[in-house]
């Protein structure tokens, strides 16, 4: 018995010796398949992106059918006195506010799920048994969160952006994709999926229970800003500038649209963008440091 | 080799795990009993890292386990059969283990066929019963071939076959020289399984020995004796330096069976005496101290959530 012991505690450790070196993309390529083989993850995905263009297509199709007339006479009077020039803008449609939030929206379940789905389940016992190191575990949800939501997103902006200048393409009012408003329409009406999927995982993170963290996360994005809306306090505003859809709206609203304001005390493009990576800074860190220290 | 030492574990002011200082050794199987509430399903999370220890240390084969990057070729556990996402097939669940810790994807289909879940693994766990999700989770534990095993309360759920194939996967793992490491609340469940015994209550330890050791602590064999003539018999019985008590209501349920509980002869001289003096047996049997007996008298005093007591 002893001696039977003894050799087969031999291969034991031979058996971890030979255990290969450990690598950050077998921790991404776990959290694919875990993120992948959920039916819920790839219905809310394609059923957001799919709600996402068709709003805004059919947006730029509802512009058509006035399009003509305003462009043909494009002077007029309004009651008030002020003196109104038609001009198209081709972002406001193609890449609506409305039709994105359904993005985000569909972002930061994904993101809440990647952390109540383990939570809530037990499942994160199991997975810190397989991988004690917390941190690479998080730092692989969020690469493939982000992997995941960019690319979705990005081509759900592109689809959206050249379907809606092509329907508009014959009245020449169209903008071009090598446009830099374009570009940074594009690149913001992207972004802010992420963005949102990563404020989705650290409400996920804190809360850990399903009901409750999607309703956090949904009030935090868009209940939320409604209470910081108005001109009237400008610290008010300044609040409601810090929000991840407040930043969106700053870099895809195109400024040639005299007709159409961004309110007093607009923000910059560049508070825009920082707002975006202050939010995923945020959540980020304070993602890694929660599921660090708390009992699993 | 798992070594606790002095750990401790606090929820505000309820100390769930007590200075609990224990060595489980290799090449055994190792029972880990306690009443419920007893803290041992803490102590397992407390060995894997995944609840911090108010104080004291734990190290498996060594080291802290969250020193190790991936874990599957040094623990393999199963702590709760329901701690995994229903959503997914059992094969999605262990190739993502699998991958995490670059093990052969080819190994996935050698445990699910070692548990027995070769048919279904393809299914959604969130339909398996609870008996498969048990397998499942030993199929996760197996995956990474680890020297040192973890099992908490493995046989709930399992029907009598499942109880007997763990059973022998539990002593040929040790066998082979391996940790294993199996909580329970049941002395039933460990008799046949453990060789050694830690006993817990209340977060403490009550005992740490081989089983031999720990039957000898519990009350004496008595042998069951059921005779028309039991006043008689008992008459003898306790001539001869016998305890004897009557049965109440009898083994079967009836009144007046005469049957008698005796402490202090063996069956094969109560056989004798009562050839000796032409009484009539209806039965006679050994009824060896039962090791549940003897943990419920052990554990008596640390019992968390004991019935019909107030408190």
């Amino acid at each position: 018995m002893s001696a039977m012991t003894a050799t087969s505690q031999t291969s034991v450790s031979e058996l971890v010796a030979s255990e290969p070196k450990p690598r950050l993309r077998d921790l991404c390529r776990m959290e694919w398949i875990k993120i992948a083989s959920l039916r819920s993850t790839w219905f809310v995905l394609i059923a957001a992106a799919l709600a996402t263009i068709f709003i805004n297509l059919n947006g730029v199709r509802s512009d058509l059918q006035y399009l003509d007339r305003d462009l043909a006479h494009p002077d007029g009077i309004m009651p008030d006195g002020y003196h109104w020039h038609f001009i198209y803008n081709p972002l406001f449609r193609s890449l609506s506010d409305i039709a994105v939030q359904l993005m985000m929206l569909g972002a930061a379940a994904i993101g809440a799920l990647t952390m109540f789905g383990e939570f809530s389940t037990g499942q994160v016992r199991t997975t810190f048994a397989a991988v004690p190191k917390r941190g690479s575990v998080v730092a692989a949800k969020i690469a493939v969160l982000c992997a995941i939501t960019t690319v979705l997103a990005f081509a759900v902006a592109l689809v959206s952006f050249l379907g809606g200048q092509a329907m508009v393409a014959s009245r020449h009012v169209g903008l071009s994709i090598t446009d830099h408003d374009a570009q940074i329409a594009i690149a913001a009406y992207t972004l802010v999926v992420p963005v949102c999927a990563l404020v989705g995982m650290l409400f996920g993170a804190l809360i850990r229970n399903a009901t409750a963290s999607i309703v956090a996360v949904v009030a935090f994005l868009f209940l939320l800003p409604s209470f910081f809306g108005g001109d009237k306090y400008h610290w008010v505003k300044e609040i409601g500038h810090l929000f991840p859809g407040s930043a969106e709206g700053t870099l895809t609203f195109w400024a040639k649209d005299f007709n159409q304001t961004n309110g007093k005390w607009p923000a910059s493009h560049t508070h825009a963008w920082l707002v975006y990576a202050g939010w995923a800074v945020i959540s980020t860190v304070v993602a890694l440091v929660v599921v660090k220290k708390r009992d699993a | 080799m798992i070594e606790l030492t002095d750990l401790t574990k606090r929820y505000g002011d309820k100390t769930a795990v007590d200075h609990l200082t224990v060595t489980v050794r290799s090449g055994t199987v190792t029972g880990f009993l306690g009443p419920n509430g007893s803290g041992k399903s803490t102590t397992l999370r407390m060995i894997l890292g995944l609840n911090a220890p108010t104080s004291g240390t734990v190290t498996i084969d060594g080291r802290r386990f969250t020193d190790r990057p991936r874990g599957l070729r040094h623990v393999g556990a199963l702590l709760d059969a329901q701690d995994i996402h229903g959503g997914r097939s059992a094969v999605a669940h262990l190739k993502s283990l699998a991958v995490s810790n670059r093990i052969p994807l080819r190994r996935i289909g050698e445990v699910l066929e070692e548990v027995g879940l070769a048919e279904a693994g393809r299914k959604r766990i969130g339909g398996y019963s609870l008996g498969m999700k048990q397998r499942l989770g030993i199929a996760g534990a197996l995956l990474g071939d680890p020297p040192v095993l973890l099992f908490d309360e493995p046989l709930n759920g399992l029907d009598p076959e499942g109880v007997r194939w763990v059973r022998e996967m539990l002593q040929r793992l040790a066998g082979e020289g391996r940790t294993v490491f199996v909580s329970s609340h049941l002395m039933s469940e460990m008799e046949h399984t453990a060789e050694r015994l830690v006993v817990i209550g209340r977060g403490a330890l009550i005992a740490d020995e081989t089983l031999a050791e720990f039957s000898r602590r519990g009350s004496q064999d008595t042998v069951l004796v059921r005779s028309p003539e039991a006043a008689a018999l008992a008459a003898v019985l306790t001539a001869e330096g016998a305890e004897v008590l009557p049965v109440e209501g009898g083994a079967d349920g009836g009144e007046g069976t005469g049957a008698l509980t005796v402490v202090g002869l063996t069956a094969a001289r109560i056989g004798e005496l009562a050839w000796q003096n032409t009484i009539m047996l209806a039965e006679l049997a050994t009824q060896s101290a039962s090791l549940e007996k003897a943990f419920m008298e052990l554990t008596a005093d640390s019992v968390e959530y004991a019935a019909g007591e107030s408190r």
